[in-house]
């Protein structure tokens, strides 16, 4: 496949499809709505499944019942639609199916605006519903990236039969960058043998979070933390950019992420020894990594498009042996190159 | 190392999101990495647009600038706005049928030509875009002429398909006036 030039949201809806997606549930919201009107044509042609619902409260729910019919299914949506979700989310979760949501982060809280933002960090990384568990978080940084993730996504889901959250944001879905989709998979994809599928001939499959018993819900859980440690022994992600002799280091991912790649090369030029760190997994966070890192660098920078969300995680991972300052633009603004490089200066 | 960021600005109509997208797909078909990112929101017919766009030899970092290195303004909005963003020793093409100020500006190469009634001349004053980006590519040379007419064959709708002529014309004629 040649390299073509692509916009985020219509290069990760193409890319779902060629990776096997077999049934899509959403409801438009900006700035994702491009990813929900390229499905909407293309499932079609493909004679697969794409609806419409009637909210995202809807979506999540048939993407749940897909999922526990062993469908490869996902969603997407922005800020205040993750929100709505979260219900869903929380009961996907605890009936141990995979599923896949993409969050094209949004300023917030509240209605907001549609311009890009990370400022759903906690949501998702932390709290993406009641109980104990969270999703494996990925962090796309560019249009290849999201197409890349987008096949990693399904496969996690799937190995591990979990959720899985993509964590873009607005710049990253309207953006044009070249790219290169995957070629089609073969379809339609096999289904496990966990599935609801009919239990003609053998005894019924049962989906479900319930467990009345303290004792028996206890024994799911501690499976769920099993499951939850295995991801953390396998799937931590992350890049590292001229880390070799940094003093100083630059933490931040998704399209801040790719704002200090700026910051560090012009950084170089002046003469600072800066590196940069992007985490490309949010949960599991890159933590020992870091710890290792702050023993070599002088100071860490953690920016974000927030008041500052995983700066704590950050933090939490140094331990307090290196300190770890913060820069965040909020409410849709993008941090410019330059301002980073200011902060940079001062520290 | 080729590298330019461009930021081309109008008014919604002008053609100035399609120019930047010309633009993307020739420094693509150039084998360059490419960005192009508009401003998005809740828009109305006849409000503002513009895009920027990062041609470069390197893997692009930040997608959105404050500084250009080159600019297109098709309008006088566009032009209070990006005039003094532009890098000192840039380029900054103003479409002089809708700025009726001339560019304060001594540090960069101002080039000043009136797009819009180019393109009435040409048949048809949507073409103004690409009398300002003709006029863009020979002044920075980031890409070369005929890999943006090649790119509007390409991707010039169905629809659009009558105006492929004269639209490499408006190139063509932007490129001469930018000397």
């Amino acid at each position: 496949m040649a390299k073509e030039l692509l916009k985020g949201n219509e290069a990760f809806a193409e890319a779902a499809i060629r990776y096997g997606l077999e049934a899509y549930f959403g409801y438009p919201i900006t700035p994702q709505s491009e990813a929900l009107e390229h499905l909407a044509r293309r499932m079609v042609e493909e004679d697969r499944v794409f609806i419409q619902a009637e909210s995202e409260l809807g979506a999540i729910n048939m993407v749940y019942g897909a999922a526990c019919c062993g469908v490869r299914t996902m969603t997407s949506t922005s800020g205040p639609g993750f929100s709505l979700m979260e219900e869903g989310l929380s009961y996907i979760a605890g009936s141990d199916v995979p599923a896949v949501v993409v969050n094209m982060q949004r300023g917030g809280p509240g209605l907001g605006n549609i311009q890009p933002s990370q400022s759903d960090y906690f949501l998702m990384v932390k709290s993406a519903g009641h109980g104990d568990f969270h999703p494996l978080v990925l962090a796309p940084a560019s249009v290849q990236e999201i197409i890349d993730m987008m096949g990693l996504a399904f496969d996690l889901a799937e190995k591990y039969r979990t959720l899985v959250v993509i964590a873009g944001d607005g710049s990253l879905g309207q953006m044009m960058e070249s790219a290169e989709l995957p070629p089609m998979q073969p379809f339609p994809r096999p289904r496990p043998e966990w599935a609801v599928s009919g239990a003609k001939g053998r005894d019924p499959h049962i989906i479900t979070s319930l467990d009345l018993s303290p004792e028996g819900l206890e024994r799911m859980n501690l499976g769920f933390q099993a499951k939850l440690a295995e991801i953390q022994k396998h799937e931590i992600r992350w890049k590292e950019y001229e880390t070799a002799d940094a003093e100083i280091l630059l933490v931040a991912y998704g399209t801040t992420g790719r704002i200090c790649l700026s910051v560090m090369r012009e950084a170089r030029k002046q003469g600072l020894k800066v590196g940069l760190f992007r985490p490309q997994t949010l949960w599991p966070f890159p933590s020992a990594r870091l710890n290792e890192l702050s023993g070599q660098v002088r100071v860490m920078l953690a920016a974000e498009m927030n008041a500052g969300q995983m700066v704590e995680d950050v933090r939490l991972a140094v331990s307090g042996k290196v300190p770890v300052h913060f820069y965040g633009r909020m409410g849709g603004v993008v941090p410019l190159a330059d301002e980073i490089l200011a902060e940079v200066k001062k520290l | 190392m080729r590298h330019e960021d461009i930021i081309i600005s109008g008014f919604g109509g002008q053609g100035a999101l399609f120019a930047g997208q010309l633009l993307a797909y020739a420094g693509l078909a150039d084998g360059l990495h490419v960005t192009w990112i508009p401003s998005y929101g809740p828009e109305m017919r006849g409000g503002t647009a513009n895009c920027t766009v990062i041609v470069s030899e390197e893997e692009i970092g930040a997608p959105i600038i404050r500084h250009p290195s080159a600019a297109i303004v098709l309008n006088l909005p566009s032009m209070d706005k990006y005039e003094p963003l532009v890098k000192p020793g840039g380029v900054l093409v103003v479409n002089t049928t809708l700025v009726p100020r001339a560019s304060e500006r001594t540090d960069i190469r101002v080039i000043a030509l009136p797009a819009s009634d180019i393109a009435v001349e040409l048949g048809n004053v949507r073409m103004g875009n690409l009398v300002a980006l003709g006029a863009l590519l020979k002044a920075t040379g980031i890409v070369s002429l005929e890999l943006v007419m090649a790119q509007l064959e390409e991707h010039l709708s169905e629809r659009q398909r009558k105006w492929l002529e004269p639209n490499k014309e408006a190139l063509l004629k932007g490129a001469d006036l930018a000397g």
